[in-house]
């Protein structure tokens, strides 16, 4: 958390230049740039990467964890591959997703 | 056949060409042995050395000693070198146990007998040219040497210049054919007698069963094959099965106090259940311990509906042992890698971190150290273990409980039975995240690994199942959601992680599984049946009833991601990770495919809400002892 909070801070100071996140440009870029590799197409996550549909995460934050990921799996992407209107792209189209169904209400995933 | 009357009139090709030479000698003033070479040059006289009458060649008696183990099945692509053992096998023996399948690559036949004697335990024969086949054979073979399966590799090999007609019997020829995969068999020979034969066949299939059981192989020489088996008193020797190696008493006694003793111990488990009594014992050593099964699934090893079972996590093959006091590893696939843990940086090889608690204690039971050799390095890192026993598992197992219950003290039981309470429900609370979990994109398409899991499991789970595929590229799904109990629903993986094995394995396990009328289940990677697809072919000729549902994510997908692992890493383009990774552009129809072969076939399917309908015909199909086929458009993992 101590390098975390500095890293939050220069991040959200570079957000602020970034526009409303383009859906369609963030659609392209999650398949085009293999986040649905580990995450899936729908950002359902698996066991090689973790959930991001729906993500709880503030958008700065989303950013700053691409940035500096604590998951061994992941690599950073830097500003050099993604810029931050990028992610900010990829984060709008994250939130498209639906709600997912609750298992309880699934009879397959109640056999 | 009359032995007197062959003993009288010895006509193999040595003897005639002899004869031959002798006869013409005082035609002409040319010396005898020139006027012999000449002889055997000529049509004619070649033509004459075919002549062997009503004699048993030798490779009769080989096939009586194949018959004497009791063998069900060859698999082979036929070769000329093997061509005496071949006829023998089908005019002599019958095609009678064993039985002659046609493969269309050695790789195919070797595959096929690994994953036959994962679910029959006992091997089937493959036969192979000593030279180019074998070199077709080796990455199963190295597959199932690294899983520690018994296959028997008959080889094909003319030793004597005499004996080679033409070009492609010498390239078909070697000094010493097993050479070339001895680094990954346990054990070979180049009989140079029939009796030689027998001796070492029967010694092959011993040395194959005793744990750690490997992949053996034995040279068929062609000579030995074609000539006749003369008047020799030839015998077959009896085949006595090694009792397992069991690890040392006093060893056995001190891991058991050290268990008894844990706080919170765990028990990993690799290839430990040999056979179907070993899910017993495991199952007895766990509850008897209060102690959670991490299981790598390499094996059918322990129920996973068990409360005792250990979530697999992010990872089967490399749980989180972080937590526990005491860990026993039984027959454990690199121990030392699921103990320790490289970062980032030292993913490319430099420091490593232990991910045990301090003070943990190791303990280790294996087999496998009774086999290791120097060359390929699948024996893995060395391990600091507190305490390591050679034996195998299962073997040891028996005593190795009796010893713990006699430690465990009222006191004691109390303890276990509170810490397996709490597993249980933690194990409880694991299920449902799992249940919720695969409701994630449950109506996404491509279809979610979790829903086309859950939509087999509907289909299957009142049947008499056997899922002979590895899970793991399916992100472990049918682990987490179905119930696994009998010994023959699952079946580990490659072994060696050489990708090709798992459309072979799935036929040779559906051979084992057809005479007992299972349902074999296979989730086919689509990459890996790309290797050699012939096998589908094989499986529709020999009416080996068997659903296959692909796994089509349209890539060699693990290496996509390690480039856009790298790309990113370097500030670099990760837009590139389809090139060289992916199977697309055009996509490739699997369904087309497998028609072709004689399936029966549908797809490419990329509905969620069509699977269920197109699995319940396709197992009609299977159940009607037909091949099935469904090609599902999935999501990567």
């Amino acid at each position: 958390m101590k390098t975390f909070l500095p890293i939050l801070l220069l991040a959200a100071a570079a957000l602020a230049e970034t526009k409303p996140g383009d859906i369609d440009n963030g659609k392209r870029l999650f398949e085009r740039d293999g986040c649905y590799q580990c995450h899936g197409h729908s950002g359902q996550g698996g066991l090689a990467g973790a959930r991001l549909a729906q993500t709880k995460l503030p958008q700065v934050a989303f950013i700053a964890y691409v940035r500096n990921p604590s998951s061994g799996g992941m690599p950073p992407f830097r500003a050099k591959v993604l810029s931050d209107q990028d992610l900010a792209d990829v984060y709008a189209y994250l939130k498209t997703f639906p709600e997912p169904r609750a298992a309880k209400d699934i009879p397959l995933l109640n056999q | 056949m009359d032995k007197s009357n062959e003993s009288k009139n010895p006509v193999n090709r040595r003897g005639f060409l002899t004869g031959a030479a002798a006869g013409v000698a005082g035609l002409a003033a040319i010396p005898p042995v020139a006027m012999a070479q000449q002889a055997a040059l000529k049509p004619e006289a070649r033509a004459a050395i075919e002549v062997t009458g009503n004699r048993r060649p030798g490779s009769d008696f080989m096939v009586d000693v194949f018959k004497s183990l009791d063998i069900e099945y060859i698999a082979a692509n036929p070769g000329s070198s093997f061509r005496g053992l071949q006829e023998s096998f089908i005019n002599y023996g019958g095609n009678k146990s064993p039985e002659w399948l046609t493969c269309c690559h050695e790789e195919s036949s070797v595959a096929m007998a690994h994953g036959y004697a994962k679910i029959e335990g006992k091997p089937m024969l493959i036969m192979a040219h000593g030279t180019v086949g074998l070199q077709h054979a080796s990455m199963a073979i190295y597959n199932a040497y690294c899983d520690r399966v018994p296959v028997y590799i008959v080889l094909g090999n003319i030793l004597d210049v005499d004996y080679r007609r033409g070009n492609a019997e010498w390239v078909h020829s070697v000094q010493d054919a097993a050479a070339m995969v001895r680094d990954y068999t346990k054990w070979d020979d180049t009989p140079v007698s029939l009796g030689h034969f027998a001796e070492s066949a029967v010694r092959a299939y011993q040395i194959a069963m005793t744990p750690p059981t490997e992949p053996v192989v034995l040279v068929a020489d062609g000579t030995l094959q074609e000539e006749p088996a003369g008047d020799k008193n030839l015998r077959i020797p009896k085949l006595t099965a090694n009792a397992p190696p069991q690890g040392d008493s006093n060893a056995v006694a001190e891991a058991a106090r050290m268990l008894v003793a844990a706080e919170n111990p765990v028990i990993v488990a690799g290839r430990v259940a040999r056979t179907p009594h070993g899910i017993d014992l495991l199952v007895e050593l766990a509850e008897t311990l209060g102690a959670r099964v991490q299981d790598q699934r390499m094996r059918m090893n322990f129920p996973t509906a068990h409360p005792l079972y250990g979530h697999p996590g992010a990872s089967i093959a490399t749980p989180n042992l972080s937590s526990y006091d005491v860990i026993l590893g039984l027959e454990v696939q690199d121990f030392w890698g699921i103990t320790h843990k490289m970062t980032g940086l030292n993913k490319f090889g430099m420091e490593a971190q232990p991910t045990t608690k301090p003070g943990a204690k190791i303990i280790n039971i294996s087999a496998v150290e009774l086999n290791h050799k120097a060359n390929y390095q699948d024996f893995g890192r060395y391990l600091e273990a507190d305490l390591s026993i050679t034996g195998d598992a299962e073997a040891t197992l028996p005593e190795l409980i009796e010893a713990v219950k006699k430690l465990i003290t009222p006191d004691r039981r109390r303890a276990i039975a509170e810490r397996a309470a709490k597993i249980a429900e933690a194990n409880q609370r694991d299920r449902e995240r799992d249940r919720e979990l695969a409701a994630l994109a449950w109506d996404a398409s491509p279809i979610s690994t979790a829903r086309l899991s859950a939509e087999l499991w509907a289909q299957i789970k009142n049947e008499d199942w056997s899922l002979v595929s590895n899970d793991r590229f399916v992100s472990s799904w049918p682990t987490r959601l179905w119930n696994f109990s009998k010994p023959y629903q699952y079946i580990g993986a490659q072994g060696g992680a050489g990708i090709g094995y798992q459309a072979p394995a799935a036929v040779g396990a559906a051979l084992a599984n057809r005479k007992h009328g299972r349902l074999t289940v296979n989730i086919q990677c689509d990459g890996d049946l790309n290797y050699a697809p012939g096998v589908l072919w094989t499986a529709a000729h020999h009416h080996i009833p068997m659903l296959s549902v692909m796994h089509n994510n349209r890539a060699y997908h693990e290496e996509r991601m390690y480039l856009t692992l790298l790309a990113a890493k370097y500030d670099r383009d990760p837009g590139t990770s389809d090139i060289g990774t992916a199977l697309a552009g055009p996509n490739i129809d699997y369904a087309s495919i497998a028609k072709g072969y004689g399936w029966y076939a549908e797809g490419p399917i990329t509905d969620p809400q069509a699977l269920g309908g197109a699995l319940k015909r396709a197992i009609e199909r299977v159940q009607n002892g037909e091949p099935a086929l469904l090609d599902v458009v999935t999501q990567p993992r």
